[in-house]
């Protein structure tokens, strides 16, 4: 069954015929990925030819789910642009928004998220690598060939944090793994992740990957302890990170007291949720726990 | 990027938000003249980027010009928690009634923005809402609305501000609106005893990302302090120095930070955050391995790299060509796993530099970078 995207979600690519939307599209549709449609404008009526197959181009998200019955949209869209992208598809009544576009304004993303949430949409992302259920579709840029179906739900802040845990699991297999942005306004939280893996009858084991930067993970740790009977296994990033810098990710930055690795840990710790010292660490706890050790 | 406060006084004057009088000087001689100009009597204001000047000694009152003159040159130069002050402003005082606190932040877990509002200025307000939470308001603003006058009056009426301060408060919300600003803060807003609404001081700081449709705040705005860092921006890199001596690269900042903490971890300090992203071009090794290198307090370098998007050979390619144009000075400890690593692996095994060795896992590459760090 997997979360919010399942081999029966027909894809829609905003962007597609921009660079890295190629390139990605590609990539979705040789992982297997039911790729329907792209949507650009100045290119509607036109067919891109990809390795596996023609993918039309549609002058409107509402066109293109007009004649596909596409359900996600993944957002390649220039970050100048992306809002407009994002405020179509959602009124054009689509179910999920994925949102790669790195470097939008927060006023924009806070926006659009707003709206979306208004319209029923369900936004992942921005600045997020999207998100994969192995074996059955992959929206967004994760690469597909780095783990197979398995039992473990992923959801992370990070991209590379996200590849470097699906790495070390490689052989236990993931059911979805979400990259849910490093942007401080984001569509989609760790516990709207949380609760839809705890409901997942694919999902055995949830992984939490969090950073520096705003209370999401403390909230997390709350829903954990109240609402998941789950295992879960948490990774945090940033233990060195110094007050007041922004660490690549735009969101990820402790302000005075507040933000900081030691306290999402506790928090987390607090839960009842394990919390690994490294990458590496963090896979060995996910091992014990499977193997019913501790 | 946080702006200065003559600079926040500069966009509140003209967004219509009265502000007392005021001029930026790096002269302690021109700050006699200014002080001449504003009548004399004026407050010497320390320019840095952080809070608690007035503690610091970064804020006093001069009676006439001579003493302007004096308190400016005490002030210039003067190091405030690590921030060198290279200017002051000079302001004419201002006949104080009343205190208040507005200012608009994100409320990242809501995803809009929060108005925070007090009649209790001019104080630290994380101290206010620690011991009286009852005198700070909050009221979320509604994205699709904006801050109206019927907005601004539900603050104004929930934090107990006069009516007068309405009109600032929306205001206040075009300059958050307008210069794509992540926080505006007014502390103190006053009222004069001649009854006008003034913003003594305040701090904005703006939305990186919104760069490209704000013209104005340029390269002169993200200015660096730090050389290395300034080296590093110009060459378009992300890069943070920090204080230790193992010198970081890797790709994307979730695993850049973590793979600070894991050196941390094996008892050494990290040089510097640097994220090179997903291309990993030899450019991009060879630039950050330049700035890296040029940091004395560097004694090795970890290149610690997930392949996901881009291969572990075209990154050891990129290592491997970087090295032709950078003189490798530190021993260099490369991680390379995911994509193509056995590949990779092998492309810097042939290249057989005496500097160069690769360690295959995450934590033990990290412990021997470190080590080679904390070994004399």
């Amino acid at each position: 069954m997997a979360i919010h995207l399942t081999k029966e979600s027909k894809i829609l690519v905003q962007g597609m015929t921009g660079g890295e939307g190629m390139k990605h599209t590609r990539r979705m549709l040789a992982a297997g990925t039911n790729v329907v449609g792209g949507v650009n404008p100045r290119k509607a009526g036109r067919t891109v030819d990809f390795d596996e197959r023609a993918v039309p181009v549609f002058g409107s998200v509402a066109e293109g789910m007009d004649a596909t019955g596409a359900d996600v949209t993944v957002v390649f869209v220039p970050p100048a642009f992306a809002r407009y992208a994002v405020v179509e598809a959602a009124d054009a009544g689509i179910g999920l928004a994925v949102v790669i576009t790195e470097g939008i304004p927060v006023h924009d993303s806070v926006a659009f998220t707003d709206h979306a949430r208004r319209k029923g949409t369900r936004v992942i992302g921005p600045n997020c690598p999207g998100l994969i259920t192995p074996g059955q579709s992959n929206a967004g840029i994760i690469p597909a060939d780095i783990t197979k179906p398995g039992r473990i739900g992923l959801v992370s802040k990070s991209g590379t944090l996200t590849y470097q845990l699906m790495y070390e699991l490689r052989d236990i297999g993931f059911s979805t793994c979400v990259g849910i942005g490093g942007d401080p306004v984001v569509g989609t939280t760790h516990i709207d992740c949380l609760a839809a893996f705890q409901d997942d009858p694919d999902t055995d084991l949830i992984v939490l990957i969090g950073e520096i930067g705003g209370d999401a993970e403390e909230r997390a740790a709350a829903y954990v302890r109240d609402h998941v009977t789950k295992p879960v296994v948490g990774y945090i990033a940033g233990f060195t990170a110094p007050e007041g810098r922004t660490m690549g990710h735009a969101g990820a930055i402790v302000s005075g007291s507040s933000g900081t690795a030691r306290a999402k840990q506790e928090a987390l710790e607090a839960a009842g949720v394990r919390v690994g010292a490294t990458p590496t660490e963090t896979a060995r706890q996910v091992l014990a726990v499977l193997n019913g050790e501790g | 990027m946080d702006l200065y406060e003559h600079q926040a006084r500069e966009l509140f004057a003209e967004h219509g938000i009265v502000v007392p009088r005021a001029e930026v000087t790096d002269s302690p001689k021109q700050a006699r003249e200014i002080a001449r100009g504003l009548g004399g009597r004026v407050v010497v204001k320390a320019q840095v980027k952080t809070g608690g000047r007035g503690k610091a000694g970064g804020v006093k009152i001069a009676a006439d010009p001579a003493a302007a003159e004096l308190t400016a040159r005490q002030i210039l130069g003067m190091d405030i928690k690590g921030h060198t002050v290279g200017t002051v402003m000079l302001a004419q005082p201002v006949d104080i009634a009343e205190e208040f606190y507005v200012s608009y932040v994100l409320d990242r877990a809501a995803g809009r923005f929060l108005a925070i509002a007090s009649a209790e200025g001019g104080m630290d307000i994380e101290e206010v809402a620690a011991t009286r939470p009852e005198a700070v308001a909050r009221v979320p603003v509604d994205p699709a609305e904006g801050v109206t006058s019927a907005t601004a009056s539900r603050i104004a009426e929930a934090a107990g501000l006069p009516p007068q301060t309405v009109d600032v408060l929306v205001r206040l919300w075009d300059v958050l609106v307008r210069e794509d600003a992540l926080l505006v803060e007014v502390n103190p807003l006053v009222r004069t005893r001649d009854g006008r609404i003034m913003a003594l001081d305040g701090k904005v700081t703006l939305d990186g990302n919104a760069v490209f449709r704000q013209a104005r705040w340029g390269a002169d705005d993200a200015e660096h302090d730090d050389p290395l860092e300034a080296a590093a921006a110009a060459k378009g890199l992300n890069y943070v120095k920090l204080d230790g001596e193992v010198g970081i690269i890797g790709n994307g900042a979730g695993l850049v930070m973590s793979t600070l903490d894991v050196v941390a971890g094996c008892g050494a300090r990290p040089a510097n955050f640097l994220d090179i992203g997903g291309g990993a071009s030899a450019q991009i090794m060879a630039d950050g391995l330049s700035v890296i290198l040029s940091d004395p307090s560097v004694k090795s370098v970890f290149v610690n790299v997930f392949g996901g998007i881009t291969a572990c050979d075209a990154v050891a390619d990129g290592i491997v060509r970087a090295l032709d144009t950078v003189r490798l000075t530190k021993p260099l400890v490369v991680r390379l796993d995911g994509n193509n690593a056995a590949r990779g692996r092998a492309i810097l095994d042939e290249h057989r530099h005496p500097l160069v060795e690769q360690v295959s896992t995450m934590d033990g590459a990290a412990s021997r970078a470190a080590r080679l760090a904390t070994t004399p």
